[in-house]
């Protein structure tokens, strides 16, 4: 909370911290087990890091879901990203994470280190700019949640000629809603993403709060935000209220960026699109409508993606991230995690991604 | 990839602005953010505002923390 704002801290971080820590480990003294998922790498990131699950009683276990976008993209969009600039004279721009996520062995840095026009970019802005700067057709490969889809939202109607957009974007609150339907494992209560949350608003969660009764805390990401959340989602549980409450209300309001909201909506549509290690979600997947077919990669080379054909990479066949991102296994239940599969050398993007649990784990140095 | 940083916006020439992050300074776009004031902070994710920081509400959460710490 530090540093966010102007409004004067006026307990320190440790104190708070400690103090809820006393406070859930009180309310669960002789109560059942409570498996609380998040569903946000950057949640796992502050837990691990401030090491959140050390403050817990046993009978409290916070789970990691599917809130990393470089995870759960599957390899066979990665293999179009492949086969588009081996097949073309393209610039190809993306996000630093995704360049490093291998198939077969070979990433985006591995082409970009053959000769390919890769550059990494930190924003969908910057691959705008060299695109204007450039005569070169630039290809954007667009990943990310609620959270960064506007921008390409965005960036498409800027309208520039030489740019298009092929999208891997997908909608995060339709796989929440798929994991809570499969119903593999015991979920109490959900901690939602804070900055999903920011675009989307309290109120996108209403749905799945009435089909599934599971209660649910949006949360910031500092470490005693979470751990607030943690324990209004145990104070719920414990009354059987089953609501959802907002910990981060200077962040997300009820009804959201409802300007994001817009530009979303006018760009792109839901289809039903696979997810790694979750099967296919329903309207899921963030196309980009026809009437922006211009700014739509796979339309713009529909000829050179006619030849593509997607294909099993036996490499990953023992990587069990698909499992963990389901919350069914931690990092070390994989017979690969730091053997044959650290942060330099990953098999799995769950090693590769900042927000992948396997990553994170192992750069700070968790068994468990 | 959902992080997204507060920034002090210090000028804005619309659709953009310039942001300071904590002394490092960046050009970030605000047109999905309404009615942006110098001086106040936004959240900032891959180079676009999302939301300005409810300062009220940061203020009222500070609240609930003391009343939280003092029923210990
Ligand atoms: S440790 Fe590596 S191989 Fe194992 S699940 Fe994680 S990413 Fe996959």
């Amino acid at each position: 909370m530090e540093g966010i704002n102007k409004v004067p801290v006026t307990i320190p971080l440790r104190d708070r911290i400690k103090g809820v820590a006393s406070k859930i480990r009180k309310e669960m003294e002789n109560e059942d087990e409570i498996r609380i998922m998040h569903l946000c790498g950057t949640h796992e990131d502050t837990i691990t890091r401030f090491n959140l699950r050390s403050l817990m009683p046993d009978n409290l276990k916070l789970i990691s879901g599917p809130g990393c976008p470089v995870c759960i993209i599957p390899d066979t969009d990665l293999q179009r990203v492949f086969h588009l600039i081996q097949e073309t004279d393209i610039t190809l721009t993306t996000f630093g994470d995704m360049a490093r996520v291998p198939f077969e062995g070979r990433s985006l840095f591995y082409y970009r280190a053959k000769g390919h026009d890769i550059r990494v970019v930190y924003s969908i802005f910057d691959a705008l700019e060299i695109a204007k700067k450039n005569k070169k057709p630039v290809v954007h490969f667009g990943i990310g949640f609620e959270t960064t889809m506007p921008s390409t939202a965005l960036a498409i109607l800027d309208g520039i000629e030489n740019f298009s957009v092929l999208s891997s974007h997908r909608f995060f609150l339709p796989a929440m809603d798929h994991l809570a339907s499969l119903g593999e494992i015991k979920i109490d209560g959900f901690i939602n993403p804070g900055h999903v949350s920011t675009i989307v608003g309290v109120k996108a969660y209403e749905n799945i709060l009435k089909r599934h009764r599971v209660p649910q805390v949006i949360a910031g990401f500092d470490p005693d935000d979470v751990m607030l959340a943690i324990y209004m989602l145990v104070d719920m549980i414990k009354k059987g209220e089953k609501e959802i409450l907002n910990e981060y209300p200077r962040a997300v309001s009820y009804e959201g960026n409802e300007k994001s909201q817009m530009v979303m909506k006018e760009v792109f549509e839901k289809e039903d699109w696979e997810w790694r290690g979750i099967g296919v979600v329903k309207e899921s997947g963030g196309n980009i409508k026809d009437k922006y077919d211009q700014f739509n990669a796979i339309k713009v080379y529909e000829d050179v993606f006619e030849s593509f054909s997607p294909k099993e990479d036996k490499r990953k066949r023992m990587c069990r991230c698909g499992e963990v991102l389901r919350g069914l296994i931690t990092p070390d239940d994989c017979s690969l995690f730091l053997k044959g599969c650290t942060p330099k050398n990953p098999v799995g993007p769950c090693m590769v991604s900042f927000e992948g649990i396997c990553s994170i784990w192992a750069s700070r140095g968790v068994r468990r | 990839m959902c992080l997204a940083f507060p920034g002090r916006v210090e000028k804005i020439e619309y659709p953009y602005a310039v942001a300071n992050f904590g002394g490092t300074k960046r050009k970030v776009r605000i047109d999905l953010v309404d009615e942006l004031k110098v001086g106040e902070y936004v959240l900032v994710h891959v180079g676009f505002a999302i939301q300005k920081v409810n300062e009220d509400e940061a203020r009222q959460m500070e609240e609930i923390w003391k009343e939280l710490i003092k029923s210990l």
